[in-house]
């Protein structure tokens, strides 16, 4: 009996998706949105909804809200997470979803999938103790425990796919210009 | 047949002093011409290559008008009119045969680098002799990289080589030439219509090889061991520094592993052909060694790099071609040759009709198959 490898990723979809908009460039162009609003110290609310993309403006289902603040051990309250510990959240989750992505399109079955991030971080840096020390990750490695359906360089092959098709390993890796503005 | 220079132009003026083939000696055929010299398993250097091109021209007998570069090509109601340095030709169909390779591709933020170092791209460069004394930044990792960054690092000059996509291939497996396995294979005999994804097919670089008397295996651990110091991906200028990409690890895992399906295919063709016994065990590579720590960023007015040579591929240029059969990105449309205007047909560009169209064994079945379908339009319109 041979059974169709189903991760819940529509790949039909996404490769319709990829075929349409090799026509259409114009349709291709997203802009991602969040909004912060300072609370006190350094604690922030940042709020998640609306996004344009496919020509028009579009809306997540519902509003995400995140609080990003600072640890006790930095004199803050800790009422969430730092915004650094934001960014490999987003590399987590980013090359998790490319895992199952790849994975169904090469109609692979995954029974698990856990990534571990680990970024190590000088904090010397932000704090203006050495100014030879970058303010950001000096390096960030991510471990995945993969149970599926395939030898271990099909697993790995897919890894390395994740990485290449990945928007937050890209703009990690990679420099993007960043413009901020007072309005 | 028109040459905008001589016979074999490109060969002549536009490659680098040490360059030989890829392909080994008995893989140079050619309708009626094949290598017949004392060394089938060896390299042609550039002047050899040139001369066997030479040799095909004068045995064909192709009627080749050289010095005649087309400035324009322009369709007619009967056909096409070119417009040479000789004059105008009317013609009912054209085969381009220009190729993938007329220009350097070069990143646009070079004009972002100070002025204080020498670009060259690999047209300009010749031997590493005629670069200034210094550090030498390499940008690409193709074969030609590769070999450039070899050759200068050995002249003396430290050489940081900047390395994103590639493709890794040893020079020998199982005791045969990669290229050979390639050939015997079958891999280079899929088509353009069975190939999966044919514009990533189309847009691979060029291997991880060098031709040398030796048959050395030139990867990136043979360069990291004569010292050269790699470096990701160059993504960007910012304040007069290089920013370089932090995903070198993944570029040498893909590579790796797309390494080793290469080699579980040939091993299986091996099974499966009944040749195993005829050659050596199975090997495999060790993986790319990553560097403890790889630099992200270059300052270029530093001193430390005097000149940068950018190995980062080719384009066509069809600047000449006025007709609308160009995409976007530059590239010639066609289906397996055949473009969309009627008559048109184009030819040694990558995996035009199978993986082997580039390479000097690969014109003869994909010249033949275009041609027929010429001769069949031409044929059809002799009849209406």
């Amino acid at each position: 009996m041979t059974t169709v490898a189903d991760n819940g990723v529509n790949v039909q979809a996404l490769l319709e998706a990829r075929e349409a908009l090799k026509g259409a460039p114009e349709a291709a162009q997203f802009t991602w949105r969040a909004s912060a609003k300072w609370q006190s110290g350094v604690h922030s609310t940042v709020k998640v909804q609306s996004f344009f993309g496919l020509g028009q403006e579009q809306s997540h289902k519902e509003q995400s809200v995140f609080e990003a603040d600072h640890p006790e051990i930095f004199a803050a309250e800790d009422n969430g997470i730092t915004p650094i510990e934001y960014l490999i959240v987003g590399l987590a989750s980013c090359l998790t979803a490319g895992v199952a992505s790849v994975a169904q399109n090469r109609g692979i079955q995954l029974h698990s999938v856990e990534a571990t991030v680990e970024g190590a971080h000088d904090i010397r840096g932000i704090l203006g103790a050495d100014t030879d020390v970058r303010n950001g990750y000096n390096d960030i490695k991510v471990t995945f425990h993969i149970d599926a359906d395939a030898s271990k360089e099909d697993i790995e092959a897919l890894v390395a796919q994740s990485q290449k098709r990945s928007a937050v390993f890209d703009a990690l890796t990679n420099p993007t210009n960043v413009t901020v503005e007072v309005a | 047949m028109l040459e905008r220079g001589e016979v074999a132009n490109s060969w002549r003026r536009e490659r680098w002093d040490s360059l030989r083939l890829l392909t080994p000696n008995w893989q140079s055929r050619l309708p009626g011409l094949r290598y017949e010299g004392p060394d089938p398993d060896g390299y042609m250097t550039v002047r050899e290559v040139t001369e066997f091109i030479e040799r095909f021209a004068t045995a064909s007998r192709a009627p080749v008008r050289t010095g005649a570069n087309v400035t324009s090509l322009r369709r007619t109601d009967e056909g096409y009119d070119v417009t040479t340095t000789c004059g105008e030709i009317a013609c009912r169909t054209v085969v381009v045969a220009s190729g993938a390779c007329n220009q350097p591709s070069v990143p646009q933020f070079k004009d972002a680098v100070p002025a204080s170092v020498e670009q060259l791209t690999t047209f300009d460069y010749r031997a590493p002799g005629k670069l200034p004394d210094g550090g030498v930044l390499v940008v690409g990792a193709s074969a030609t990289g590769m070999q450039l960054a070899a050759e200068i690092q050995r002249s003396g000059r430290p050489v940081t080589l900047s390395v994103g996509e590639h493709v890794r291939l040893p020079r020998t497996y199982r005791g045969r030439d990669v290229l050979w396995w390639m050939d015997a294979s079958g891999v280079w005999d899929q088509r353009y219509d069975e190939v999966e994804d044919l514009t990533r097919a189309r847009r691979l670089p060029s291997p991880q090889l060098v031709g040398t008397p030796e048959r050395s295996t030139l990867d990136l651990n043979a360069l990291a061991s004569m010292g050269v110091e790699l470096v990701g991906r160059w993504a960007a200028v910012r304040d007069g520094r290089a920013l370089l990409s932090g995903g070198l690890r993944n570029v040498f895992s893909l590579a790796d592993l797309k390494l080793g399906r290469l080699l579980d295919t040939f091993d299986e063709w091996a099974l499966t052909t009944g040749r195993d016994a005829e050659f050596g065990p199975p090997e495999r590579l060790p993986p790319t060694r990553v560097p403890q720590t790889a630099r992200l960023q270059l300052d270029l007015g530093s001193g430390e790099i005097r000149s940068i040579v950018w190995a980062t591929g080719f384009r066509p240029d069809y600047g000449w071609l006025d007709v609308p059969v160009v995409d976007a990105k530059g590239q010639l449309q066609h289906e397996g040759g055949v473009a969309v205007s009627p008559g048109l047909y184009a030819l040694g560009l990558p995996v035009l009709r199978r993986r082997r169209s580039t390479f000097i064994c690969g014109i003869e079945d994909d010249a033949r198959e275009v041609i027929e379908h010429l001769a069949r339009y031409l044929g059809a319109a002799v009849h209406t």
